[in-house]
């Protein structure tokens, strides 16, 4: 088994392992450190960056907002977290060679053809979407998925099955049961 | 400092995501199809390890919980408005940012679209507030709580059933 920065794949047992002893190790310092825990997750950084960008256009209509208030806008740790995953996949790619340019991924172009606009479209629909979903739901699979299950949280493990029967269900119907 | 130890965090995720290959719209899609398991044997290694960590510090007096709220309309409506949307987009939050760095460029619609969603359930809270918010709140509750049992009890069971489940998947070849 390889286990190099240099082979361009881990064995996922192993590296979904090593996030485990990653998200323990970060609530532990970050109560040392800032004595806040610090559980991993990404979607309440959208609602942040968002509410930034239309700080931008009407900075009122954003002081205004219950939610707004509510998550506080900020560049905070989370926010650090998600610039860091792109950093970290990014070096991780790159020492690996296994960076692939993709503009329409093939299971999308059997079903939808290759058209690179119509995969922008579906893209961006499903993912305002599955983002007013987290919201909604407290969490995506980083926050409910991970951190919620890890401290065997209700909210988590409920949160985890209804993600994942609307996504089996969803998939079955949008790409077939064979995906071809 | 608090950023700081966030993006040092990050990157270390970001870059085990790279390498167990989660990260790519056909292993989420694969899942989706119940033909790969690849996500699903990194996220149950991740929360079986981190499970144990979590409560052997816990026990210790070392770290605090942080638990969402049991809101089950929410999480029921939320959850699978969530599946649709990841089912379509083939990213979710986390896994979006660190796809458009290995270069999936359609990333980034789906980021946009994240951003958008974002905003629109900014305007849709007072009304969610009211509604799927308020309907069926447990508030911040633990399986070991509910069941009345130390979470040792909760947590080995979990194991056994993740090995089961590894040795099958392995079995099946997905």
């Amino acid at each position: 088994m390889t286990f190099s920065p240099f082979s361009a794949r881990w064995n996922p047992y192993l590296a979904g392992a090593l996030v485990g002893i990653l998200a323990v190790l970060s609530v532990v310092l970050t109560t040392l450190i800032i004595d806040k825990p610090k559980y991993l997750g990404a979607s309440t950084t959208f609602v942040r960056a968002s509410g930034l960008m239309e700080q931008v256009v009407s900075s009122d209509h954003v002081a205004e907002n219950a939610y707004f208030q509510k998550t506080k806008i900020k560049i905070d740790w989370q926010m650090m977290f998600v610039v860091g995953i792109f950093g970290g996949a990014l070096l991780a790619s790159q020492l690996g060679r296994s960076a692939k340019l993709e503009s329409v991924p093939p299971i999308w172009s059997k079903r939808f053809g290759p058209n690179p606009v119509v995969r922008a479209v579906g893209a961006f629909i499903g993912g305002a979407i599955l983002l007013f979903g987290a919201r909604l739901a407290g969490g995506c699979p980083s926050g409910h998925g991970l951190s919620g299950n890890m401290q065997l949280a209700v909210s988590g493990l409920l949160a985890l099955v209804f993600f994942m029967a609307g996504a089996i269900l969803a998939a079955r119907l949008i790409y077939g049961k064979g995906g071809e | 400092m608090e950023q700081v130890i966030g993006l040092v965090t990050g990157l270390l995720f970001g870059f085990l995501l790279q390498k167990g290959e989660v990260l790519r719209f056909e292993r989420q899609i694969g899942f989706m199809l119940l033909k790969d398991m690849t996500i699903i044997k990194f996220m149950m290694s991740a929360v079986l390890v981190g499970m144990v960590g979590i409560y052997a510090c816990h026990a210790t007096g070392l770290i605090n919980l942080s638990v969402k709220a049991t809101n089950i309309a929410a999480i029921v409506v939320g959850g699978l408005m969530f599946g649709i949307g990841w089912a379509i987009a083939g990213y979710c939050p986390g896994t979006s940012v660190g796809a458009l760095a290995e270069g999936r460029f359609h990333a980034i619609w789906a980021i946009l679209g994240m951003l958008t969603g974002a905003a629109l359930y900014a305007e849709a809270y007072p009304v969610m507030q009211q509604t799927l918010l308020a309907w069926g709140n447990f508030g911040k509750i633990t399986l070991p709580q509910v069941l009345g049992l130390s979470p040792w009890f909760v947590i080995i069971p979990f194991i056994l059933v993740g090995l089961g489940l590894f040795a099958w998947f392995e079995k099946k070849g997905i």
